[in-house]
């Protein structure tokens, strides 16, 4: 298991009233997303813990794209990953930033 | 329609309880994970596969809890089998009717001990709201089915409903056949599985309400009346059962004694033409 943390300038702060929402399961080849509202100054954290060691530089990618789309801020995201592909990371990714922001952002 | 047998965890609880209604016990973003699983280096599930919490169906209050199959096959380790046992002893505080969405291969063998003391504590639990006549219902739609030790604290409960794509037993078909060789049940024959842990079979022996892959219809089919306990009764019912039943083969042959005819179409049928087909032959 290997886990990795990264930061991200972020965009527009998402509501801090925002409630914690859990997106996916981690299941085989699938990942769970955890998003909350954070004081971060504007910035947006992610945590990953995954099964699959030595990927660091493709989740930087994905995640660079996720959040080069959705332009929030002020979220903590934590994520819980058991071997899924960068496809369905960024997929799930959006579908969890749609379920912690009403569908817009 | 909504599939139950698609669904997550988590959008059972959503479709099964009034809109908005359901508020969730130590929700993930507490983050109490599973010790073991991390001594182990895998990743653990922010919510240990279970969701709990109460909400209302049609305005009353309830307690309920919900295993993700997905996560680890819904096996039951020491935190996950605390939330439920947690939440089987505020039903008995507080007189509240609990609904178990159950999908479990039974105890999480990286757990070891904790996780079979989980699952007896659960036992204990339900029975003792059994005791208080305090009604505890299962739904059975998942994929993975109910087994291992869930299988038999499923059996503790007052109702069980189900679907025919469900399935209930004691050992799961692979552990049968690896232990006593394919002879003797061949895991591998999914028809024969079915047959024999479904949904439909386990309706013919009246332990479940079999229900259509529908979330309203598991939902419709609730009764929260509690049924009362007589253990003796229960003894006695299962040991007239294996007296005539126990040199059968398959659910098959079990059927065609009950006087079901053809019985090898009953597979086939749709939940209600099923239902017609064994009206007045139930075991």
């Amino acid at each position: 298991m290997e886990r990795l943390e990264y930061e991200f300038d972020g965009g527009a702060p998402v509501a801090p009233r925002n409630r914690p929402t859990l997106t996916g399961v981690l299941g085989s080849g699938n990942l769970e997303v955890l998003v909350e509202p954070a004081d971060l100054g504007g910035r947006v954290r992610v945590e990953v813990q995954t099964a699959a060691v030595g990927f660091g530089a493709i989740w930087q990618a994905v995640l660079a794209d996720v959040f080069a789309r959705w332009q929030v801020g002020d979220i903590r995201v934590s994520i819980n990953d058991a071997g899924a592909t960068p496809a369905v990371v960024a997929l799930r990714l959006d579908q969890a930033l749609s379920d912690h922001t009403g569908g817009g952002a | 329609m909504t599939s139950w047998l698609e669904a997550t965890a988590r959008e059972r609880i959503a479709g099964l309880l009034d809109p908005g209604s359901f508020t969730e016990f130590v929700p993930p973003e507490a983050r109490i994970t599973s010790p073991h699983l991390a001594q182990l280096n895998q990743p653990a599930a922010f919510d240990d596969g279970v969701a709990v919490g109460r909400g209302t169906l049609e305005g009353a209050p309830m307690l309920i809890a919900a295993q993700e199959g997905a996560f680890m096959g819904g096996a039951v380790g020491e935190v996950h089998g605390a939330k439920i046992t947690g939440l089987l002893e505020r039903a008995l505080d507080e007189r509240a009717p609990v609904l178990l969405l159950l999908e479990s291969g039974g105890v999480r063998l990286h757990e070891a001990n904790a996780g079979l003391i989980a699952v007896s504590e659960i036992m204990r639990a339900i029975l003792a709201l059994r005791g208080a006549g305090v009604p505890v219902i299962v739904l059975n739609g998942g994929r993975v089915g109910v087994f291992g030790g869930m299988g038999i604290a499923t059996c503790l409960c007052d109702r069980l409903i189900m679907s025919e794509d469900a399935r209930l037993g004691l050992s799961g078909p692979e552990v049968i056949e690896t232990t006593m060789g394919v002879e003797e049940f061949d895991a591998a024959d999914r028809a024969l599985v079915w047959r024999v842990t479904g949904g439909k079979n386990r309706a013919i022996f009246g332990e479940a309400v079999l229900v259509p892959d529908d979330i309203a219809a598991f939902r419709a089919a609730i009764r929260l009346d509690p049924v009362p306990l007589d253990v003796e009764a229960e003894h006695a019912l299962l040991g007239a059962r294996l007296d005539r039943f126990g040199a059968a083969e398959d659910a098959l042959d079990i059927w065609a004694d009950l006087g079901i005819e053809t019985p090898a179409r009953l597979p086939l049928l749709d939940t209600d033409d099923f239902l017609s087909a064994i009206e007045g032959k139930l075991a």
